[in-house]
């Protein structure tokens, strides 16, 4: 039984380690200037459409490919209850959808 | 082995087909908004398979789902589920059994008073840690299955019948804390069947960090009364694909948690390149008996399982979603082996008014 639970930490320990490389090695070419997400610098809504999608939408999951504009708006009102969003963030994730 | 909270919901499938009829029927009554607020329906298709210790099962199945604004502040939307499970014969049998499931997930109608304030009415997803109502769908999950505790702390059925408040309670530029609450009656309705209780969970965001942390809480207020306590943490650093992903959750007869991490390799030539679309995950789950009654759906025994995964994300909007899990307990370990491929559609549920 004990065999059993090392082979069980060793395999979590390699996994982990595997990820924690993978993500230093995304992580690791950003050269950019750090951008303050929470803020649009750059006064493009869509940036700030962009912003609150990053944080809010794609934290579960990916942006679906492609969809007609005509429920764009009903997909941000879904957003907007699963995600608490303000109006702003509303307005910003549907000039996102359509810019 | 599918998603735990979709196989405890089974229905009479003809009542879910009636359900459903009925909710699109509201949703053909509403009046027209806006040009880009036209009612859709999404969802996901797929079929699974799923060897569990030399028995493998295959699943065709579908989650639709509806949505459907009414005005400025109201949305109502449903989802659902229908699949057919084939699994071989017990005792050594030849041939293969057949089952089917069918209802609702949930069908709640949404009153957005503010960021800050939201009333849902109907038959709503309990808002217990994140699994349940971030997660569960087909098309999200990163596992064919869901983790081992997902059962508790949603009252066997995944859903509640009655009111939720949530909302955010603070939004600052670098922090946030939302919160929810809800209140489900006790209903014997075969479509809508759901346990008297309460609960709620607060989270709080850190958008720098990309960091979240939350606290659930529920009770059963029904036969044996219980509580059941989570906590999650969810990290998704800024400007990567890595996410991590953990719950805890501790019931009344059981506790256990998970920790979950994946890692879209985009870094290798863009997200759209063959190699970018690869998505290595990895899950460790234990769950820990606390007595000898087993009434929450967890395993019988102390178990502990490891799952190493690896999506492909097609274009169009398909995954394909395979994974070996090792499962270790008392009773014995074996192996799980799940294929599957799932495609999620996202249309419009009529031809919308020209802008």
């Amino acid at each position: 039984m004990i065999a059993k639970h090392c082979v069980f930490v060793v395999l979590v320990l390699a996994s982990v380690s595997v990820f924690a490389v993978a993500a230093q090695q995304s992580s690791a070419p950003q050269a950019k200037p750090f951008k303050d997400p929470t803020r649009n610098q750059s006064g493009d809504p869509k940036d700030d459409g962009e912003r609150v999608f990053k944080q809010n939408c794609s934290r579960c999951h990916a942006a679906p490919e492609g969809f007609s504009p005509s429920i764009s708006g009903t997909i941000v009102r879904h957003m907007r209850v699963r995600a608490s969003l303000s109006r702003h963030d509303e307005e910003a994730l549907l000039h996102f959808f359509n810019p | 082995m599918l998603h735990p909270v979709v196989s405890l919901k089974y229905r009479n499938a003809s009542r879910a087909i009636c359900c459903c009829g009925f909710a699109l029927a509201v949703l053909a009554a509403m009046p027209a908004g806006s040009a880009q607020d036209t009612p859709l329906i999404s969802g996901g298709v797929g079929f699974f398979t799923s060897t569990n210790a030399g028995k493998t099962t295959y699943i065709p199945i579908v989650e639709p789902l509806l949505a459907a604004p009414l005005g400025q502040h109201v949305l109502v939307e449903s989802r659902a589920a229908l699949l057919e499970s084939f699994s071989p014969h017990s005792a050594n049998q030849p041939g293969y059994s057949h089952s089917h499931f069918a209802g609702l997930t949930y069908l709640q109608g949404d009153y957005i008073a503010s960021r800050h304030f939201t009333v849902v009415g109907g038959e709503y997803l309990i808002p217990f840690n994140t699994y349940n109502e971030r997660l569960s769908p087909i098309w999200i999950g990163n596992f064919q299955d869901g983790p081992l505790i997902a059962p508790l702390g949603l009252f066997s059925v995944g859903s509640g019948l009655g009111g939720m408040l949530r909302g955010n309670a603070i939004a600052r530029r670098n922090y946030s804390i939302d919160y929810s609450y809800f209140y489900s009656a006790r209903s014997g309705n075969e479509q809508f069947s759901a346990k008297r209780g309460n609960g709620g969970r607060s989270s709080l965001y850190l958008p720098e960090k990309r960091l979240e942390l939350g606290l659930s809480y529920d009770r059963v207020l029904q036969g044996t009364h219980e509580n059941f306590y989570g906590a999650h943490a969810w990290w998704e650093p800024a400007d990567t694909s890595f996410r991590l992903r953990s719950e805890f959750a501790r019931g009344h007869h059981a506790q256990g948690y998970w920790v979950e991490a994946d890692y879209r390799m985009q870094a290798f030539g863009g997200a759209d390149s063959a190699i970018g679309r690869l998505e290595p995950v990895f899950r460790i789950q234990q769950t820990f008996r606390r007595d000898t009654i087993v009434s929450d759906g967890l395993p019988p025994v102390n178990t502990q399982r490891a799952d190493f995964g690896l999506d492909y994300n097609l274009p169009h909007n398909t995954r394909i979603l395979t994974s070996y899990a090792r499962q270790f307990s008392s009773t014995g370990d074996h192996n799980v082996w799940e294929t599957g491929i799932v495609y999620r559609f996202l249309f419009p549920a009529w031809k919308g008014k020209q802008q």
